[in-house]
């Protein structure tokens, strides 16, 4: 890898990553208060949503799973890249993961919080929501475990639980690190927060050892989850849906998604709180080849769709896949083609992938794009579900979707920036951990 | 029987009785493992170490065994495998329902419960391994002397040893290449 500056010295990573705690300047406030906007908007509507039901959302037979679901699918795919590089890449030993994985594991615990929300609006009556957990309800009748949503409900569930502790267990070293340079009513925090850690050899034993069988239940954890995911739509007839290769195909655009909003959030992280020295070019050039492998597996998966519904002859499937590319909603379906499969062709040329500007713009499409893919899953093959066409009205997204799907990009941006603000966004000792340490005849770098 | 009282209690876990004993504050990494081994020598083998990041030199010198986390995921682990198999064919058998025309008990569906709760009791107990372990080591080493510069970029060993002794260690930890050394 890249070597850092020979002046990153140890104490030059604790104090740079102890600043970004300090006053982040206007552009932070300001983004905070744009988050905070959408998320009242999206409050907003969704208490009309409270008192006058679904109706007004726009649902519409046979299109009932619409843009609240493709809303959960999309935040429960961004969380995916999260331990993907704090998991995954922590068991093969990437040493470029340890700037960013803060970032990245962060990212994934506010996604799952924004996607959990959607399925406890998307119920209706959203009271009863605790009729989805495992206990016997008036007559002695339990939950169905034969059902994808079951699966669903502990996959997510699991994954919120696990993710948020190995979060948690990670940040206890750099936040005992900023403890001691702390003042006021950081210091209470932070000592609160760091449960007492010293860094003995005792600590460092244990804290190494189960952090390694975390790292180990994350891996399969995070590709059972959106495996799951895509068994709520596998597991139905629904043309569109009902096809073997989605569990490799959701992971894969999970991980797609998860790297761009990665670069979408490192880019104004980085430059915010001054972290070009510990974040730099090579990190970025490093996602970029993430987003080409994913994203190329991903238009993949395209082509065997409609190869497998031309080839396989069934002509519910062929419809179903003719009219998502030349239907109704043919834009929608080009714009995932284009925005996922084709632009990131483009990160082959060296000059793109090491361009960060470039890099942020790409991110931004390819975000738009998976959002798409699932609005093209989910509603388009309803829409166009080929059993009862006569009776297939057509879907139009009202304003309600709408404004509950900008809130809960404020809901997952705030709780990101207010994390980013009061915790340290990179890890501090896993970034000392691939410099060289401080030795007698190395000129002790860390004095 | 005679009442306990649960703040004393947590007290003494968490602030246990001081222990006497020398600190050496070290700049450098090879400084550190050159006095363990000085230490170790000189028969002081229940030194504390503090480092900012675990380092494999470090483990090396002080040849501790292999942390019983690992016990702690295991059991865990198969524990959620066991409830989760549990749940889900007691809660089927209870009231048994056809669905889809598949047997009552399935077992294929049932081993995505038994997957995720495998993972999920795995982890948990991962964590509770770590906390009671660390809280243990803890308590066994008494409330001991430390530095906040141990989380920053220094390295320090901590070795108990009676008033008496503490000049023979002062001069062990010097002679290893401590920047500094004192009492407590």
């Amino acid at each position: 890898m890249a070597q850092p500056p020979g002046r990153v010295t140890y104490d030059f990573v604790t104090r740079t990553i102890a600043r970004t705690l300090g006053n982040p300047g206007k552009g932070y406030f300001f983004l905070l208060g744009a988050a905070v906007t959408l998320l009242a908007i999206g409050i907003i509507c969704l208490l009309y949503l409270l008192r006058y039901g679904l109706g007004l959302a726009g649902y519409s037979h046979p299109v009932y799973w619409a843009v609240f679901i493709t809303c959960f699918v999309f935040w429960v795919g961004i969380a995916h890249s999260g331990t993907l590089i704090s998991a995954i890449l922590f068991l093969f030993r990437s040493g470029w993961r340890t700037a960013i994985y803060r970032t990245a594991e962060a990212m994934t615990v506010f996604a799952v919080m924004t996607a959990g929300l959607f399925p406890l609006i998307h119920i209706g009556r959203q009271w009863y929501f605790y009729w989805t957990l495992p206990y016997p309800n008036e007559r002695g009748l339990w939950p169905n475990f034969k059902s994808p949503l079951i699966w669903d409900e502990f996959a997510i569930g699991t994954y919120f639980t696990v993710s948020t502790v190995f979060l948690i267990m990670g940040l206890i070293p750099d936040i005992a690190a900023v403890r001691d340079l702390a003042t006021g009513w950081r210091k209470k925090l932070y000592q609160l927060t760091a449960l007492g850690w010293r860094g003995t050899n005792e600590e460092w034993r244990h804290f190494t050892r189960g952090y390694l069988y975390l790292a180990a239940l994350a891996a399969p954890l995070v590709l059972s989850v959106h495996s799951v995911v895509s068994w709520d739509f596998a597991m139905a007839i629904v043309p569109g849906w009902h096809a073997t290769i989605f569990a490799p195909y959701f992971v894969a655009g999970a991980i797609y998604s998860g790297c761009a909003m990665v670069i979408t959030l490192l880019v104004p992280i980085r430059k915010l709180f001054h972290l070009e020295e510990l974040i730099s070019v090579h990190h970025f050039e490093n996602l970029a080849k993430l987003c080409l492998l994913t994203g190329s597996i991903v238009g993949y998966a395209y082509l065997c769709e409609y190869f497998v519904a031309w080839f396989g002859g069934n002509p519910h499937e062929r419809a179903a896949f003719w009219y998502r590319a030349f239907g109704s909603f043919w834009w929608a379906t080009w714009t995932m083609i284009i925005c996922n499969a084709f632009l990131p062709q483009l990160l082959w040329v060296k000059k793109i992938r090491t361009n960060i500007t470039a890099l942020f713009v790409m991110s931004i499409f390819v975000n738009v794009g998976m959002w798409f893919e699932r609005f093209v899953i989910i509603v388009v093959s309803l829409a166009g579900e080929p059993f009862e066409r006569w009776s297939n009205a057509n879907y139009n997204a009202t304003w309600a979707d709408w404004g509950i799907m900008a809130g809960s990009f404020g809901w997952f941006f705030m709780w990101f920036l207010l994390f980013a603000k009061n915790f340290p966004t990179v890890s501090i000792s896993e970034v000392k951990e691939v410099l060289a340490p401080p030795r007698r005849g190395a000129g002790g770098r860390a004095a | 029987m005679t009442a306990v009282n649960p703040v004393a209690v947590l007290k003494g876990i968490f602030h246990p009785p001081p222990t006497p004993g020398v600190l050496g504050v070290f700049a450098h990494l090879d400084a550190t493992v050159d006095a363990i081994g000085r230490l170790k020598a000189g028969g002081y083998r229940d030194c504390t170490v503090y480092s900012p990041i675990p380092r494999h030199e470090l483990e090396d010198a002080l040849a501790q065994p292999v942390s019983p986390v690992r016990m702690f995921t295991l059991i865990g682990g198969i524990a959620g495998c066991a409830i989760g198999a549990w749940l889900t064919l007691y809660m089927s058998y209870d009231w048994p329902i056809v669905v889809g025309g598949k047997p009552v008990g399935s077992v294929p569906p049932y081993v995505v419960i038994m997957f995720e709760m495998t993972i999920l009791f795995g982890a948990l107990t991962t964590i509770l391994g770590i906390l009671f372990n660390a809280v243990f080591a803890a308590r066994r080493l008494g409330t001991i002397a430390w530095d906040p510069r141990f989380t920053n970029d220094k390295f320090g060993i901590f070795v108990p040893c009676e008033p008496g002794a503490a000049a023979a260690v002062e001069q062990l930890l010097r002679a290893g290449g401590a920047e500094e050394v004192r009492r407590a």
